[in-house]
């Protein structure tokens, strides 16, 4: 057990979604930061799709009730008993310690995974907070000050005793995940279903680069910038959607949908983000600026090897190095 | 941001885009859209349940959602050869029987006019028709949920009369309540969640549309019959 001793709106429990419902109107949700949960999941010894904490809002603070293994990754900053946790970091918890999380500059959202996972009642599948449906995670809603969460039973490993990090997949793989040098985030998209149908406007959308709008949220991201319109005015029957679309409404600024996104659409759509990159666009921030770029399914079949990879390296290395401890301390 | 989306996939747009033949195209690496040719009927309907039914069946499709006159497949993983995953879907369209669901009939009881039918007097300058006429056409009518969407057990129904007939409203209502009998352009439904909504209501009905701890979520499904019972006309 853990109590929710300080936070700020909007901080959910979070898996990897609830996936296999959108054919009745049920939203994903799910980490906007699925690699971040991953990694903090597997440095805990979980399953790497164990519920966590999403925090987007800061300071969040909580009260270990008893001995277990906490991890901390993406952007969020902890301390344990005031004592500062380096990032990506396992470590293990007493019973009475106060884990502190601040923000970290340049990223949007922070998590926090623990030894056995945060053991809310499952609905349809997801520990998932759907905040729309008002179920899942915290009885469907954001977390609270004095929340008392329920965790998993398991045994805290060597490898947190001792404590143990990774370098974060943006340092791992640089090559593979581009930043302008003014800062603006590359993002790879392929061209979707009406792409064709906004003419020039069409290269506008690819050439210029767009800011992430204050309006955004778990259900979408608004882009500023100069409007795209397609040729003549369209209806589109209304259709399943996933994460990553982005469509464009009258006013001609596009809309991307993320992790809370609606299950069902109507806006002509002109790109679809590649999903490997959906994770770099739930670590930005209002304000930040992203360009579009013209990506191939064969590019995207490569970005999620290297993630898979990069995944499977950490769970080999972290369980080999436990074992190697577990024989240092001499068991 | 929340209130804003939802409203807007509501919003109308121009024109009806439609297709002269099959249509299919991606949204992002893993999922591919179906649209069908042709009209907004329940024979090109059977077709998409037709094709539900055989794409749901495939190894590599994690997940099907029908749509109208549409079906998204999200892939298990991003496909090796899209294009020869355009084909299959293709040739599985074409290949595709119209089936006839044999869904449940659902009698809803509604409250017309009232409180919730703040839509109801434009409908009728709209139509040209009285609020009662309006009614009577609403209630007559037998609806087939056609798909399930864009809120949890909220159903698309299809076989709204001509007559009555509404665009959705460029700017939502901001605050609906859950249970609003709504008309957006030709279709109309029940509101599942109390939020923005950019369709016209006309009613209210008092009924659970979904529950996420039954075995059962969403009381409606593809091919269900619905029919609106007037429990009370508040003029």
């Amino acid at each position: 057990m853990i109590e929710v001793i300080d936070t700020g709106p909007l901080n959910t429990i979070q898996d990897l979604g609830r996936t296999g419902f959108r054919d009745i109107g049920v939203t994903v949700s799910g980490a906007m930061d699925p690699l971040a949960l991953k990694v903090a999941n597997l440095l805990v010894g979980n399953e790497e799709g164990a519920a966590g904490i999403e925090l987007q809002t800061f300071p969040f603070r909580v009260r270990f009730g008893k001995e277990v293994a906490v991890a901390v990754t993406g952007g969020g900053n902890a301390t344990l008993d005031g004592v500062a946790m380096p990032p990506w970091w396992v470590q293990t918890a007493q019973a009475g310690q106060i884990l502190e999380v601040t923000p970290v500059a340049g990223s949007a959202r922070g998590y926090v995974a623990f030894g056995g996972g945060v053991d809310v009642e499952p609905v349809m599948g997801s520990r998932s907070t759907s905040l729309r449906g008002a179920f899942g995670g915290m009885e469907g809603r954001a977390l609270r000050k004095g929340d008392l969460l329920p965790l998993g039973d398991a045994p805290v490993s060597e490898l947190a005793m001792t404590g143990f990090g990774v370098v974060a997949p943006m340092l791992e793989m640089t090559s593979l995940f581009p930043v302008v040098e003014d800062g603006t985030v590359l993002i790879r998209a392929l061209p979707a279903g009406e792409h064709d149908l906004f003419g020039a406007d069409a290269e506008r959308f690819w050439r210029q680069t767009w800011k992430i709008s204050p309006q955004s949220d778990r259900t979408g991201y608004r882009l500023a910038g100069d409007p795209i319109r397609p040729v003549a005015p369209v209806e589109m029957r209304s259709h399943g959607i996933v994460a990553g679309v982005v469509q464009v409404p009258p006013a001609g600024e596009p809309i991307i949908q993320m992790s809370d996104a609606n299950t069902a659409g109507g806006y002509p759509k002109i790109a679809g983000i590649v999903e490997a990159d959906l994770w770099r666009l739930g670590q930005a921030r209002a304000g930040i600026r992203v360009r579009f770029v013209r990506s191939s399914h064969a590019e995207a079949r490569a970005l999620d090897k290297a993630m898979t990879d990069y995944l499977e390296d950490i769970r080999a290395t972290s369980q080999m190095v436990a074992r190697a401890l577990k024989t240092i301390a001499g068991h | 941001m929340n209130s804003a989306l939802q409203s807007m996939t509501r919003s109308s747009l121009g024109s009806p885009l439609v297709r002269e033949r099959v249509h299919i195209s991606p949204i992002g690496s893993r999922a591919f859209l179906i649209e069908a040719p042709g009209g907004f009927d329940l024979a090109t309907q059977r077709r998409i349940w037709a094709l539900t039914q055989d794409v749901g069946h495939w190894d590599d499709v994690i997940e099907t959602v029908p749509g109208m006159t549409n079906l998204l497949a999200i892939f298990r993983v991003v496909p090796e050869d899209p294009q020869a995953v355009v084909a299959r879907l293709s040739n599985a369209w074409d290949l595709a029987q119209s089936v006839d669901l044999q869904g449940k009939t659902i009698e809803i009881a509604v409250t017309y006019g009232g409180e919730h039918a703040i839509d109801l007097g434009a409908l009728c300058n709209l139509s040209g028709l009285r609020d009662r006429e309006i009614i009577r056409i609403h209630h007559e009518g037998t609806y087939t949920v056609f798909a399930l969407g864009s809120a949890p057990g909220f159903g698309y129904l299809h076989g709204l009369d001509p007559r009555i007939h509404m665009p959705r409203k460029t700017v939502p209502s901001l605050k609906m309540e859950k249970g609003c009998v709504t008309i957006g352009g030709m279709q109309t439904g029940v509101a599942v969640l109390t939020g923005p909504n950019g369709w016209n209501s006309i009613g209210f009905a008092d009924l659970p549309m979904f529950d996420p701890t039954a075995a059962t979520p969403a009381i409606m499904a593809p091919g269900d019959i619905v029919r609106f019972i007037p429990e009370r006309i508040e003029l």
